[in-house]
């Protein structure tokens, strides 16, 4: 399998403390890649980095063959990586189908004038989204909350909204920031299930952070392990836990 | 060269009102994070109550002391009734309030104790001083002066007793100032008796200057500009954005006005604010934030 | 699950285009009616030109705040200068290009206002908040100096005012209140069509999305600078079309100073207490705000005889509005529109509760 995504020799600082110092690695198209260490490892960070959100301070990022100068997260978004956030990034005044299609604006060809004037491209358009948008209601098992605010919705649907909002989008790279945090078992299982269903059957890339070890190695083919922002363990899950440098970084660090 | 000092120094000097009214917004933002657009409807509120009072015959301290009481109470009420049921509001919202109560206190103000214009007398001559051959006002000097008395005191309160440290302990981190106990009601009710002092030292030297009325609510839309420059959170910065702003748009309308006009005062301030923005976006002397997500 | 996936991964281009009939509300069409009908024919002169013409020209000025304030989340104190933009520059239009028709003349003031907003507007991909209104302030205090400072802008009128030179349409005069109502009223209901269809499209997601959280839109591809200059320039235009109608279809005669801060302020209000993000709200705040002042006048006349100094009257009211501006935000953030909406649900289950 090819290469989408290389993180070369990336560093990161914040007002002098280092977040992320030197780290490279690579990951596979159609891989399900798995982000873990301890809080304040900079995974986050590294999420920020590669949509955009944060400039990294030295290093390259090279996407689909390309090295990405400049990286902005709308051109991040147009090149077709998607995002969700640790603590929900989601617009909370809108209702769940008005969210996911916000996803859809990529997608966007017809101008505001048409749509101000209800110009047949417009409408046409206008129905085609909310024709995706129905199917990715359908596919998360959302469609109850359809026209709920999502502000009122429970942490683990907005976490399911918020995925669909990426998702809508047809991602190339899906980054997944703690997903499945704050969730019961049952609902860590669905949610696997979702982003499981949303690799193979998209053929999403997907990187994802998450604390939960049961989880990642049931989910993962690929595990890249952080410790005070350097690379501290990079394999197969099975790799990774024979690693001594990984248990080391572990240890006494306590994690559910 | 005499002319341009003489405008910079009248400048300055008018900026220090400017920086009056700007450190009322400071003491309030810092302590709860409400950008009180009331602060210019409480200036022209207490000048008023001070001239009605004085005008009656009551004299001169005990008017300024009964002033300072309605000022209090006013705090008390505004805390109870407009604040707590909006706590954990966003700011917007919080501003949106105090616009509500800039219009109460206004409607308050005029018509308790009439709209028209009052003239206050401090008993501060002004006559002109001559520095060398340099005019300065003698009326803008004492109000300098009184400015930096009040400045030097509000330090005092903060620095040296119990009440400011709670004080800063709940600019800097509420969270962390209510799980030690401090009320923040309390902290409010204070902060908003302190600014309404402020207001008042403010609206009466704003009001001996050029009578008591309506407009010296709009002083609240100048000190705006000074906020920007000198930034939300610090009284050092209302002090210097006051004086900048005054001493900019002096020498601007002594300078450019006549090339484009005249009468640029109105906007100049808000222009000089943007260029600013564009230079430091938190002010000179405001804590930059940085946005996490 | 896969034959869900499966049409996820379709394309955006194959979809028929179905003809979709849209029935129209008969509560809508009735309003209409009346509206362009019966209230021409019933109303009087004194109605259409003190009650009816004002209130629509704010719901209009609401109408463009609401599309910046409440939908995009940028707060605007500078309503009233992108208006004077729009009177003065459809003033100028019908004054010096021969033979414009009056709709051209009120686009071109709309389309000017909007290049104005726009600029004024280019501060908000670095400046938020607070810090954002000072913006809006300058813009509006700059605005008022222009206009009251260079006599081109009023044609040398030694008064420093501006008036219609001609309000007519296809050779007809609309001179007559019930001529001025129908303009504005027309203007109004195409107005705001026009801000319903925008707030329902993708247009209008962007702009609530930027509203709710900047940062995440970002992300999923919006251009948020963008569409922040769009809401700026497309609320002026709105804005400008108001300030139009309110010098000649309502004033008959402005200047600078009938768009003055307080003008800002009050367009402010009627968002706030008809509901931020809501278009009904506009009307609901617009007609709250307009028709308070008369009822209180005629309440003080009812209760102390006509001996009520105008003067306490507006203090009065004053504080009632400071009053229930702070009402609002505490009890119902989502203004009388909300309040009107909750009402008519109690109504439409009424025999059932009870």
């Amino acid at each position: 399998m090819s290469t989408l995504l290389e993180v070369r020799n990336i560093s990161l600082s914040f007002k002098g403390v280092k977040a992320i110092s030197d780290l490279s690695f690579a990951v596979r198209r159609g891989e399900i890649c798995a982000l873990i260490g301890p809080n304040g490892a900079g995974k986050s960070s590294l999420l920020n980095i590669l949509n955009g959100v944060y400039r990294a301070d030295a290093g390259e990022l090279v996407f689909d063959a390309e090295r990405l100068h400049r990286p902005h997260p709308l051109t991040a978004a147009r090149l077709g990586i998607g995002r969700t956030f640790q603590n929900n990034a989601l617009f909370k005044n809108m209702s769940v189908l008005d969210n996911l299609l916000t996803g859809l604006s990529r997608f966007q060809r017809s101008f505001f004038i048409e749509q101000a004037l209800g110009l047949p491209r417009a409408r046409r358009e206008a129905r085609v989204f909310a024709e995706r948008a129905e199917q990715v209601l359908e596919f998360l098992e959302l469609q109850p909350w359809r026209d709920v605010a999502v502000g009122s919705l429970a942490y683990g649907l907005q976490k399911r909204v918020e995925l669909g909002r990426a998702l809508i989008a047809q991602p190339t790279l899906l980054l997944l920031d703690e997903p499945m945090a704050g969730m019961n078992a049952e609902e860590k299982q669905e949610m696997s299930r979702f982003i499981a269903d949303i690799n193979r059957d998209l053929g999403a890339t997907v990187i994802l952070i998450e604390h939960d070890i049961k989880v990642v190695m049931d989910l993962c083919a690929h595990v890249v392990v952080l410790d005070y922002g350097r690379k501290v363990g990079d394999g197969t899950p099975a790799e990774v836990q024979a690693n001594p440098d990984v248990i080391a970084a572990y240890l006494g660090t306590v994690h559910g | 060269m005499n002319f341009f000092l003489e405008t910079l120094i009248g400048g300055l000097l008018a900026g220090t009102m400017y920086s009056l009214v700007a450190i009322g917004f400071v003491l309030i933002y810092k302590a709860s994070g409400v950008f009180n657009f009331a602060q210019g409807a409480m200036l022209l509120f207490s000048a008023l109550t001070f001239v009605s009072l004085h005008e009656q015959g009551v004299p001169f301290a005990l008017a300024l002391l009964l002033t300072l009481l309605v000022m209090i109470i006013g705090a008390l009420l505004i805390e109870r009734l407009v604040l707590r049921p909006l706590v954990n509001r966003s700011q917007i919202t919080l501003f949106m309030a105090t616009l509500g109560l800039s219009f109460i206190i206004e409607g308050l103000a005029q018509g308790l104790m009439g709209a028209q214009v009052r003239a206050l007398d401090l008993g501060i001559e002004d006559i002109p001083l001559f520095v060398g051959e340099v005019m300065i006002s003698q009326f803008d000097l004492i109000a300098a002066a009184v400015a930096a008395v009040l400045v030097a005191l509000l330090a005092l309160l903060f620095n040296r007793t119990r009440i400011g440290i709670a004080l800063r302990a709940v600019a800097d981190d509420t969270r962390a100032a209510l799980s030690i106990g401090i009320n923040l009601n309390r902290i409010w009710q204070i902060v908003w008796a302190v600014a309404g002092m402020v207001g008042l030292v403010a609206g009466l030297l704003w009001g001996a200057r050029q009578g008591v009325q309506f407009s010296l609510s709009l002083v609240v839309l100048k000190a705006l500009p000074v906020l920007i420059i000198g930034g939300f959170t610090s009284i050092g910065g209302a002090i210097v954005g006051g004086l900048i702003v005054g001493a900019a748009e002096n020498l601007a309308e002594a300078y450019i006005g006549p090339l484009i006009g005249g009468g640029i005062t109105p906007w100049f301030a808000y222009f000089l604010a943007l260029v600013f923005l564009y230079i430091r976006p938190a002010g000179l002397f405001g804590d930059r934030a940085i946005e996490r997500v | 699950m896969t034959t869900t996936t499966a049409r996820l991964t379709a394309s955006f281009d194959d979809a028929p285009l179905t003809l979709v009939r849209r029935r129209w509300p008969l509560g809508l069409a009735l309003l209409l009616l009346v509206a362009f009908v019966a209230l021409p024919l019933l109303g009087d002169d004194y109605w259409l030109n003190a009650i009816l013409i004002p209130f629509l020209v704010l719901s209009l000025a609401g109408l463009g705040l609401n599309l910046l304030t409440g939908y995009t989340g940028q707060t605007s104190v500078g309503a009233a200068g992108f208006m004077a933009v729009g009177a003065f520059a459809t003033y100028g239009l019908l004054l010096r290009v021969p033979g414009i028709p009056l709709p051209l003349a009120l686009v071109g003031g709309g389309l000017i206002a909007a290049f104005l907003g726009m600029l004024f507007g280019i501060p908000s991909a670095r400046i938020k908040g607070f810090y954002l209104m000072v913006t809006t302030l300058a813009a509006q205090f700059f605005i008022e100096w222009v206009f009251a400072k260079f006599p081109w802008f009023y044609n040398y009128a030694s008064s420093g005012t501006i008036s219609a030179p001609r309000l007519e349409l296809f050779g007809y005069s609309l001179a007559s209140p019930v001529g001025r109502y129908l303009l504005t009223l027309s203007c109004v209901v195409l107005l705001t069509w026009v801000a319903v269809n925008l707030v329902r499209s993708q247009t209008g997601r962007n702009w609530m999305a930027i509203r709710d959280m900047d940062t995440a839109a970002a992300v999923i591809g919006i251009p948020v600078d963008r569409y922040k200059r769009l809401a700026f320039a497309v609320s002026s235009f709105y804005l400008g079309i108001a300030g139009a109608l309110w010098a000649f279809a309502y004033l008959g005669t402005a200047s600078a100073g009938s768009f003055d801060i307080n003008r800002s302020f009050q367009i402010l209000f009627i968002i706030i207490i008809g509901g931020m993000g809501s278009i009904a709200g506009n009307f609901v705040g617009a007609a709250f705000i307009s028709l308070m002042p008369i009822f209180l006048n005629h309440a003080g006349q009812w209760l102390f005889g006509g001996n009520v100094d105008a003067g306490q009257l507006q203090n009065l009211q004053k504080i009632l509005f400071g009053t229930l501006i702070i009402v609002f935000l505490i009890k119902e953030p989502e203004g009388l529109v909300r309040l009107v909406g909750n009402l008519r649900d109690r109504l439409r289950t009424w025999p059932l509760r009870f």
